[in-house]
């Protein structure tokens, strides 16, 4: 799902919401992914002025769960660990995204090279964990 | 424009938040009620955000904002009607919602806005009184 005005947004978090209903996901955890997946597109908005968001429904060990795929070719982050950090922020706001929606999902990678744009990848389980 | 209605009772203001609401209707929102606030002299913000399933950090910024903004216009805010899904999901996301009140229901919101605006009310005539004593 391409993601390119803050107008996506809303749409977008409905789609991740068909998807976590889809597989029995409690309401709970349904909004923590929700939150997480609302907290990434908006920084992929915000920093690289939109970007591809890929949804799947996956299934490992008996487990099930959604899996979001956030790519965008913007400027990418120069310091990882910093920006995963709770309260830091380049762009005037909380500085509560990164870190926060981590928290939020059962997994997380973030992968960014400066230049080459950022993949956020996030898993939440059915049963939250 | 796509509005949300902000509705005059007595010395509040209320507003129900019906849709998840996208950025720039927030950021409407949080400058409608400013305005509101300074037209009508209101004492208080009411703020149901019962129908509202997803509260991340910048609704949460927003909810804030109007906190604070309200509150240099000696208006007070409260927040009523969050989804328990919703509490749980802004603690482990970070944000606290620091200044803003909140109530179960529009109900008890209402009751703590009466409260705070007997309190300060009572606090003015007390101030007032300590002058009077003063220049006696």
């Amino acid at each position: 799902m391409e993601i390119v005005r803050e107008q996506d947004v809303v749409p977008f978090r409905n789609r991740v919401r068909e998807f976590s209903t889809r597989i029995g996901m409690s309401l709970v955890n349904q909004t923590k992914l929700i939150t997480a997946a609302s907290e990434l597109v908006r920084n992929m908005l915000k920093y690289a002025s939109g970007g591809k968001v890929i949804l799947e429904i996956i299934s490992l060990n008996a487990k099930t769960g959604v899996r979001l795929t956030f790519a965008d070719q913007g400027p990418g982050i120069a310091d990882v660990a910093m920006a995963m950090r709770d309260g830091f922020s380049t762009g005037r706001s909380l500085g509560l995204g990164l870190p926060g929606a981590k928290r939020l999902v059962n997994e997380f990678d973030l992968k960014s090279e400066p230049g080459q744009g950022t993949t956020v990848t996030v898993i939440h389980w059915k049963h939250g964990r | 424009m796509e509005r949300i209605p902000i509705l005059k009772m007595g010395p509040f203001l209320l507003v129900t938040i019906q849709i998840d609401l996208y950025d720039r209707l927030a950021l409407t929102l949080e400058n409608d009620l400013i305005n509101m606030v300074s037209q009508t002299g209101a004492r208080g913000v009411l703020i149901d955000i019962s129908a509202v399933s997803i509260v991340d950090s910048f609704m949460g910024r927003i909810l804030g904002n109007i906190a604070s903004m309200s509150r240099i216009m000696d208006a007070e805010t409260v927040v009523v009607g969050m989804q328990p899904a919703v509490a749980i999901t802004l603690v482990e996301l970070g944000l606290t919602l620091q200044g803003v009140h909140t109530a179960l229901n529009v109900e008890k919101g209402m009751e703590l806005l009466n409260t705070k605006l007997i309190n300060n009310w009572e606090q003015d005539e007390e101030e007032e009184e300590d002058q009077d004593d003063r220049n006696d």
